[in-house]
């Protein structure tokens, strides 16, 4: 069910601008509208379609996970297989560094980003994507440490297989069960970020967004119920899919064991 | 726990917030147009800048910025708010007390409830009870805390008018001592209960599974076999080794709860540190905005310690050399 809603998720983002053509932030029908058979989840106070916001609110969760997705996966499998591919200085070296890096407040850290450079979804993924790193490096590495020792990695290096390779080739796809359902966890995590800032005003006012929906409805939440509902309804769809589809990998590797 | 273990632990600190400092720094010198109007915000005047210049010595060499920006920090001395009129430190210092009591109550009530609904699913495992409350732990770990407190708003605030929806105390209200307490936490219940809640679901989860451990090791078979009740079984033996997972993840509980409450402080219209820190983003008052951002990480730095010292004397099967 996870993965299928997360399709679905993929599905929207892509065709956003065919499904709601035009910008979300126009106004195409009467203010504060219920949902109708032509606004079928209502409109919002300056008589802009909700349905159409949504869509392309979805669109920016998914282009921020994706970009989170795009920096963390390739700092934390590379930090990850050097520190745990075998024992060495670097390995304490690169976990002491992990240590510091991770507690860095993500949510904070950003809030000050944006002080300092001004509103930007660019910023905000770059911010997520450097401090989402650590966790996912330390998976990697405890996944490493538990198979070096065994027997098809000890026969690869019998064959003569070069350090890197036996790394990437025997390893690193051991390791990728875990970091795959930390990645579901870590991307829900960035999208509830990404709404909480936007809800706060302080995302790109450029980019529609779910939680700048939700702030907006926070002044209409006596007179318009649907200006509420909906937004939040889809940020929980999304969270919650990925939330499944981890503690599906997750009892897949169980079994596995 | 061996006193080199404690020693280990503490110089982790010294670097970890020189880490901080330095991430801080680089934003600063980052940031488009004078390192002063980073610093200081863009409503000065000239008088304005030129202390601020001369207090972070911007007219020195980068090394010599960075050693007078960490030796100033280190003694919170972060400057003037021009917005404020006073000293940084003194502005967010008066709001620390009302986002420690939502904090700090959102903290005890998710702790409390979730070790209890944790208890309780596992001890109707795999019947309704347990899936129940497997459901709404799952459930609530999706919602976004400014949703769960609109909704709060919504059904207990404005459709059942119990409590206040806004502020922290009853406006012109001349109330004093037990009464005006009342008042506050009047206010309190929505915010606190609303962060509590998004924190709920990571305890109940983990306090199930733990227990769950537990109750498949040999010392709970001995129990058993004893004659002790399954009630006496669960709380006497297993609970206290469960508790450890619920113990390590307070630090990072504690990150998570102070952004939380800034979404909660901004709905609810609460006086703390989050709502200081939003208006000061709106008017780039960064002397503030800087001060709260190493308030919070140093914050979260001494808690990931404690929580470590904690789980360090909780589990002697754990070495430390």
């Amino acid at each position: 069910m996870g993965a299928g809603i997360a399709v679905l998720v993929v599905a929207l983002a892509a065709l956003a601008d065919v499904l709601a053509p035009g910008s979300p932030f126009a106004p195409v029908g009467p203010p504060l509208s219920p949902p109708t058979t032509t606004h079928l989840l209502g409109t919002d106070d300056l008589g802009r379609d909700l349905l159409a916001g949504i869509v392309h609110g979805i669109r920016t969760s998914a282009i921020v996970a994706a970009g989170v997705a795009v920096i963390a996966l390739p700092l934390g499998l590379a930090v990850g297989a050097a520190a745990g591919a075998r024992p060495s200085r670097l390995d304490d070296v690169l976990m002491r560094f992990t240590e510091i890096w991770q507690v860095l407040p993500r949510f904070f850290l950003a809030v000050m980003v944006i002080a300092l450079f001004g509103p930007g979804l660019d910023r905000i993924v770059i911010v997520l994507g450097l401090t989402s790193w650590p966790v996912l490096a330390r998976i990697v590495r405890a996944e490493l440490l538990s198979v070096r020792e065994r027997e098809f990695v000890e026969a690869a290096r019998a064959t003569g297989s070069s350090e890197l390779r036996i790394v990437w080739r025997q390893m690193v796809p051991h390791a990728l069960p875990a970091a795959v359902a930390y990645v579901a966890i870590l991307l829900a995590q960035v999208i509830l970020v990404e709404s909480s800032l936007s809800f706060l005003g302080l995302g790109d006012s450029n980019q529609m967004s779910l939680g700048y929906l939700a702030g907006q409805a926070q002044r209409f939440l006596r007179v318009a119920w649907w200006l509420w509902l909906f937004p939040g309804a889809a940020l929980i769809a999304m969270v919650l899919a990925l939330n499944l589809l981890a503690d599906a990998v997750n009892d897949r590797i169980r079994r596995a064991q | 726990m061996s006193a080199r273990y404690l020693v280990r632990r503490l110089i982790q600190v010294p670097p970890a917030v020189g880490a901080i400092l330095a991430v801080a720094f680089l934003l600063i010198h980052a940031a488009p147009g004078d390192p002063v109007l980073a610093l200081a915000g863009e409503h000065g005047d000239a008088a304005y800048y030129s202390e601020m210049r001369a207090r972070f010595g911007l007219d020195r060499s980068v090394p010599e910025q960075f050693a007078v920006f960490a030796a100033n920090l280190v003694r919170f001395d972060l400057g003037t708010s021009y917005v404020h009129g006073r000293p940084a430190i003194d502005v967010i210092s008066e709001r620390i007390p009302s986002t420690l009591l939502l904090t700090g109550s959102a903290f005890a009530l998710s702790t409390g409830i979730g070790i209890a609904l944790g208890l309780f699913a596992a001890s109707r495992v795999r019947r309704a009870g347990d899936l129940a409350v497997s459901l709404a732990s799952l459930s609530l770990q999706a919602t976004p805390s400014f949703w769960l407190a609109q909704l709060a708003i919504l059904a207990l605030g404005l459709a059942a008018g119990w409590f206040p929806i806004g502020g922290m105390t009853s406006a012109r209200s001349s109330a004093t001592g037990l009464a005006a307490a009342l008042d506050v936490v009047h206010h309190l219940v929505l915010p606190a209960a609303v962060l509590a809640a998004t924190e709920l679901a990571v305890v109940a989860r983990l306090m199930r599974t733990g227990l769950l451990d537990e109750l498949a090791q040999d010392y709970i078979r001995t129990a058993r076999a004893k004659g002790l009740s399954e009630l006496q079984v669960l709380t006497r033996h297993a609970l206290r080794r469960a508790l450890i997972p619920v113990v390590t993840v307070v630090g990072s509980r504690v990150g998570h709860l102070l952004a939380g409450a800034v979404i909660v402080e901004a709905v609810f219209g609460w006086p703390g540190v989050g709502r200081l820190l939003l208006s000061s983003v709106q008017t780039r008052d960064t002397p503030i905005v800087l001060g709260i951002f190493l308030l919070i990480a140093t914050t979260v730095i001494l808690a990931n310690l404690a929580t470590d010292l904690v789980y360090a004397r909780l589990d002697p099967r754990i070495r430390h050399g």
